[in-house]
């Protein structure tokens, strides 16, 4: 059974609509992430769930008990916030016990529930220190301890990660996920950040101009995108052929492009930069599809490789291990080929 | 060289600031000191008009009279401006702008014009002259002091550190009272000196609303010295001076005047 559930969400602000008919649940223990872009909704189907938003119809469950009316205090929730939110006046160790106080609980279980909310973030010995006399990255790691110090059912992030620079991010991706699955608390998480959400998290749901588009485990999501929107988002993707506005896909005129069975009345195909492959002659294995094309740049990045190749009107780009491109030089035909499998269809 | 002389020039600069402001309150202190009664040299050190001074019982009781209404003013105030600041802060709703708006036209109203308006506005609703109508007059005066200056603390408060505290389990009043109170109260003892201070020194409304049998101590200061001044009144402005002198130190010491933490 679900242990947040979200059941035809609307949520109005004046007659503008920021969640229309939103739908998802949240099975108990899992880590979740909440996908769009700016300004479809993300935050405003977190904050509904926190109860510092209402909906206009629809009703959200938590521990199978409707929490449409009752207010964030009483919701047993854990938040965490963009910019920390840690109560200047207090040291560390106060603001992590703050809603132990708030809930009465006995000053001897108060001072060992801090210690150990503060040992699983790993900060034991900084309880005295004020929330200025700390890092970003220790900061992040106070609200984390305050907000599951109460045992919430459900533990929300906004962003949480956004403020830190990239290597104290993925620091923090992992830390983030160790504890979650040490309490195993249900965890729902709203990005921008695609990899993010897609390393994190058990079930994603894309939200886009405020309607679900697409929830589910991430590699099914990415594999099986429902729709051109959710490919592109996601990752990147290549449009190899789009439908000719009868029914049909167009290929382009491009008859080694392989139509899967079944998808001829597609809206689209589409490929991953990382199943193309790059070569200099045209590649003779069965079951490829393939197009020709003129290398016009070649971006190395480290581990990886970035090609971008100009076939007719179309743009494809590629990504591969560096040493799995050959010797090319830029304004040389080329041709690009996939396994006919890794083909996506976009319905 | 240039950037020595600069500095001391601005130090020179600073110190005949400081003087123009406390050098006529200096020789009113000094006289209080003096023996004679109309400023004559040499100074001879006298406490005879602190003496005197203890036996006027107008001037104390002017002076009582005043310290009681501006405390009650600044307590009354203080509380509907704090309580008023954050619901202004917290809620939104129709015709807040406008309200805020309207609190600044009473600060830049002549006294003079808002004291007439008070006036004719106590009689007629019954009240008249007296106590009562000087301490509602006061606080009208105040309020709009101590929404200012809390507000603009306020304004520095992170409201998702309300959000988080709720999100933790606490009620509005519990919010109100460990959250949001413990960060503005540098704005709040600066609104309650502001309230003071608006009381205290308050004399044309006092004017119109006082009896004339209980007047305020700016009142009753201002219709000695038409009489003809004595040193008295320095007396006891020398002691008003050291005492709110000492006041704002202390507050400017444990308040920041609403500074970063
Ligand atoms: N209080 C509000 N009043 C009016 N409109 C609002 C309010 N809060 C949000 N909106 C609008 O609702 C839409 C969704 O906002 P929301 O904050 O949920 O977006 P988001 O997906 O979190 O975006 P971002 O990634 O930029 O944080 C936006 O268009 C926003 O302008
Ligand atoms: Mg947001």
């Amino acid at each position: 059974m679900a242990e947040v559930s979200v059941k035809n969400v609307t949520k109005k602000f004046g007659n503008f609509t920021a969640l229309d008919d939103v739908s998802m649940e949240f099975p108990d223990g899992g880590f979740f992430a909440l996908l769009g872009p700016s300004g479809s909704g993300k935050s405003t189907l977190l904050r509904t769930i926190a109860g510092f938003l209402f909906a206009d119809s629809g009703s959200i469950h938590i521990g199978n008990k409707s929490v449409d009316l009752i207010p964030v205090e009483k919701r047993e929730i854990g938040m965490m916030f963009q910019n920390y939110a840690l109560f200047p006046n207090m040291t560390i160790a106060d603001n992590v016990g703050f809603g132990l106080r708030v809930r009465k609980v006995s000053s001897d279980e108060e001072r060992r529930r801090i210690g150990e909310a503060l040992e699983l973030v790993q900060l034991s010995t900084l309880g005295d220190r004020k929330p200025h006399q700390l890092s970003g990255g220790q900061r992040q790691r106070v609200a984390l301890a305050r907000a599951i110090v109460t045992n919430p059912r459900v533990l929300l992030l906004d962003e949480p990660l956004s403020a830190l620079d990239k290597s104290l991010r993925v620091d923090m991706q992992v830390e983030l996920k160790r504890i979650q699955h040490e309490i195993g608390i249900t965890t729902i998480f709203v990005t921008h950040d695609q990899e993010e959400a897609l390393t994190l998290s058990d079930k994603i749901g894309i939200l886009r101009e405020g309607r679900m588009i697409q929830s589910g485990p991430p590699r099914s999501v990415y594999n099986n995108p429902v729709d051109r929107f959710t490919a592109e988002f996601l990752g990147d993707a290549n449009i190899v052929a789009e439908n000719d506005g009868n029914g049909r896909l167009n290929v382009s005129g491009n008859p080694s492009i392989k139509i899967p069975e079944g998808a001829e009345t597609a809206s689209a195909l589409a490929v991953r930069p990382e199943s193309l492959s790059i070569s200099a002659t045209e590649p003779e294995q069965e079951g490829l599809s393939k197009v020709h094309g003129r290398l016009v740049q070649r971006m190395f990045a480290g581990a990886m490789s970035t090609c971008i190749v100009q076939c007719g009107s179309h743009t494809y780009k590629m990504v591969a291990r560096d040493q799995d491109v050959p010797n090319l030089s830029e304004g040389e035909n080329i041709w690009l080929s996939w396994k006919s499998a890794q083909t996506i269809v976009i319905p | 060289m240039s950037g020595v002389l600069l500095t001391r020039l601005g130090k020179l600069w600073l110190l005949s600031i400081l003087f123009f402001l406390y050098a006529p309150i200096l020789v009113m202190a000094f006289m209080s000191f003096n023996a004679s009664q109309y400023y004559q040299l040499p100074f001879e050190f006298s406490l005879k008009w602190y003496e005197k001074l203890a036996l006027n019982t107008e001037i104390l009781d002017a002076a009582t009279r005043s310290i009681a209404i501006a405390i009650v003013t600044t307590v009354v105030a203080t509380v509907l401006g704090t309580a008023a600041s954050v619901a202004l802060f917290r809620f939104e709703f129709r015709g807040k702008r406008f309200l805020q708006v309207m609190l600044f036209p009473p600060i830049a109203i002549p006294w003079l014009i808002t004291g007439t308006a008070m006036l004719i506005f106590f009689f007629g609703i019954g009240l008249g002259r007296g106590t009562p109508s000087v301490i509602i007059g006061h606080v009208a005066l105040a309020i709009p002091y101590v929404i200012v200056v809390v507000s603009a603390r306020l304004a520095t408060f992170d409201a998702t550190l309300e959000e988080a505290a709720r999100s933790l389990g606490a009620n509005a009043w519990t919010v109100t009272r460990r959250v949001t109170f413990p960060w503005i109260v540098p704005g709040i003892i600066a609104g309650a000196l502001f309230a003071f201070a608006v009381s205290f020194d308050q004399f044309v409304i006092s004017y119109f609303l006082s009896e004339p049998g209980d007047s305020t101590l700016p009142v009753l200061i201002y219709t000695s010295i038409r009489k003809g001044f004595t040193p008295e009144i320095n007396a006891i402005s020398t002691i008003i001076i050291s005492v709110s002198m000492v006041v704002m130190l202390i507050a400017a010491r444990f308040s920041n005047f609403g500074g970063e933490r």
